[in-house]
């Protein structure tokens, strides 16, 4: 472990359960460019994330986080380290080998525009289905079974029909997270998923994420505002350049963080009790870190 | 009376708790809104439906809602900067006294810079990407204030100083592409407070910017508030910013002012569903959840 790391609750068996984590990353590296224009966007992060387990990652502009979802879900692949999902190392998996993974609807995104993660030219109702008839299940009970999901987003059998662009963002991103969750995963990686929202359809589409957790499903909530993942994650992962600085339940991390640039964080976050730390603190914490 | 840039500037060695810098005027408020409307031209449809607000030297009034609600068709109509078609159909808005409606473009240009003052969400699209950025402040010095070519370059390092720019003379030199976007929104404030405003208006000023940097422009705010009494309205769709910096709170909502308020008897009482709603996703969702109760031990 390195000196810059002190922070982390034994970042790798945190899950602290027993059971085989469904998401585990070691020692990940993440460098793009060739030698003199190398950069780093990645080093030595290790993250493990159990079966049911909402992990909060947050990281500001810079941080690697969108990084690491890319590389979590096959995008990138790693400089250095491995990534295993439910079990199986998917480091050096050809795109093949990742297609047949996503076929088997082990690992499910979203993003936050949910257009990206929509056809424009799918009724929602053959956009929630695809995934499912992917997986050889028969269009009869994958219809079923989408009508039975719908509620669960907190949506109307009436919109099955409509184009996405008929839809409200709002609603977008639920049908987006349905799309996700309804082949029953055992991994959504969901990267900003409520930041292009409004107050009531963030509120809700935290709700939903919040109920779905029941169902086992592990969710990785990666966000630059800790504010928004505060509320739904059991632990948070901070990123700070490319390292992971800190790891631990979310009460902790927010109630008393450790590493300077956490204390920064949630001391510079807006509450509607002003913001945890005061002018002072915030410029002493700043002077702490790299410029 | 000495000016926001002044005070900014001879501060420097001053210790103690800097208090507002002038007694609030009560005769003449700085910005005065009484049951503004805005219409949009094109198809007479009314998008603001009447808001009321006064603002006195340092104090600060924010105004929170969704993109929608008519919270900068508000700002923008107290700047004299409505888009085409929109029109100020009903109420009035007075500046030091002055009735908007009856300004002449030219009395405006003199007002706009050394009386009221801007910042909005995207900093670079305000400035010129071919200029240094020492050029583009010392365009408004010179314009607003007449200084030559040295004075104007002595007041630009000095502004760049006030808003905590780290190297004022490296950043002088450089052209905006060059920078971050919190080092551009402080660009952008010092360019605003360079004619020494008595308002600043910041529509969703910070919503851009990581929260770390967030807290360094909002802290930036507070500073030029307590030092130089400048008065803000601070315009966000998130109630906790505005909470943090603000006097009084109006929440708007589809062009209505749904509550208003000292901003702690809002948070206290809230009275509309929809403040409601925008407490309790910070209750139950943000940090507030982990964080003690207001008068707890955290």
């Amino acid at each position: 472990m390195t000196a810059g790391r002190p922070y982390l609750d034994g970042a790798d068996d945190s899950t602290g359960t027993g059971v085989r984590p469904v998401l585990e990353v070691t020692g990940l590296d993440v460098h793009y460019g060739a030698r003199r224009r190398r950069r780093k966007a990645l080093h030595g992060v290790s993250l493990s994330v159990a079966p049911g387990e909402t992990v909060g990652l947050i990281g500001e502009t810079g941080s690697g986080k969108s990084t690491l979802a890319r590389t979590v879900l096959g995008l990138v692949r790693p400089t250095a380290g491995s990534v295993v999902v439910d079990g199986e190392d998917v480091t050096a998996h050809s795109a093949r080998q990742w297609r047949d993974l996503r076929r088997r609807g082990v690992i499910q995104y979203v993003f936050q525009d949910p257009l990206r993660s929509l056809d424009p030219d799918l009724t929602v109702e053959a956009s929630l289905a695809e995934p499912l008839l992917v997986r050889g299940v028969a269009r009869q009970e994958a219809a079923a079974r989408v009508r039975a999901f719908l509620p669960r987003v907190r949506l109307s059998e009436e919109l099955l029909g409509r184009l996405p662009g008929e839809l409200s963002g709002g609603q977008r991103q639920r049908i987006a997270v349905a799309r996700a969750l309804v082949t029953e995963p055992r991994l959504v990686v969901l990267d900003e998923p409520v930041s292009a929202l409004d107050s009531a359809n963030r509120v809700q589409v935290l709700e939903i994420l919040k109920d779905l957790r029941a169902s086992g499903v592990a969710l990785v909530f990666i966000s630059h505002d800790l504010g928004s993942v505060a509320g739904v994650a059991d632990r948070i992962a901070v990123l700070y350049r490319g390292e992971l600085v800190e790891v631990g339940a979310a009460r902790d991390v927010v109630g008393g963080p450790e590493h300077p640039y956490t204390r920064l964080l949630v001391g510079s976050a807006p509450t509607l009790r002003g913001a945890p730390a005061d002018r002072s603190e915030r410029a002493a914490l700043r002077a702490l870190l790299p410029a | 009376m000495t000016t926001v840039s002044e005070k900014l500037l001879t501060r420097a060695e001053e210790t103690g708790t800097p208090g507002p810098a002038e007694p609030p005027d009560r005769a003449v408020p700085l910005l005065s809104l009484r049951g503004v409307r805005i219409a949009d031209g094109s198809d007479g449809r009314e998008i603001v439906h009447g808001v009321s607000f006064e603002l006195t030297p340092g104090k600060v009034v924010g105004i929170v809602g969704e993109s929608g609600s008519g919270k900068t068709l508000t700002c923008r109509a107290a700047l004299g900067i409505l888009p085409p078609h929109f029109e100020v159909t009903g109420g009035s808005v007075e500046i030091e006294g002055t009735d908007i409606s009856t300004l002449t473009p030219a009395r405006w240009t003199a007002l706009r810079g050394a009386t009221i003052s801007a910042v909005f969400q995207d900093p670079a699209s305000y400035l010129n990407p071919s200029l240094r950025i020492g050029r583009q402040i010392a365009e408004v010095v010179r314009v607003k204030k007449g200084l030559g070519r040295r004075a104007a370059r002595e007041r630009v390092l000095a502004l760049l100083r006030a808003v905590h720019l780290r190297d004022p003379e490296l950043v002088h030199d450089q052209y905006p592409f060059e920078l971050s976007g919190g080092m551009l929104q402080r660009v952008l404030i010092a360019a605003a407070i360079a004619a020494d405003p008595r308002i600043l208006v910041a529509d969703e000023a910070t919503t851009a910017l990581d929260v770390t940097v967030q807290a360094e422009i909002l802290d930036l705010l507070a500073d030029l508030r307590e030092r130089a009494g400048l008065a803000l309205v601070v315009v966000s769709h998130d109630l906790a910013v505005v909470a943090q910096l603000c006097d009084e709170v109006l929440v708007m909502r589809r062009g209505e002012v749904v509550e208003q308020g000292p901003t702690r008897a809002v948070l206290d009482d809230p009275r509309h569903d929809y403040t409601r709603l925008l407490i309790s996703e910070h209750e139950q969702y943000g940090l507030e959840k982990f964080l003690g109760r207001p008068g707890e031990e955290s």
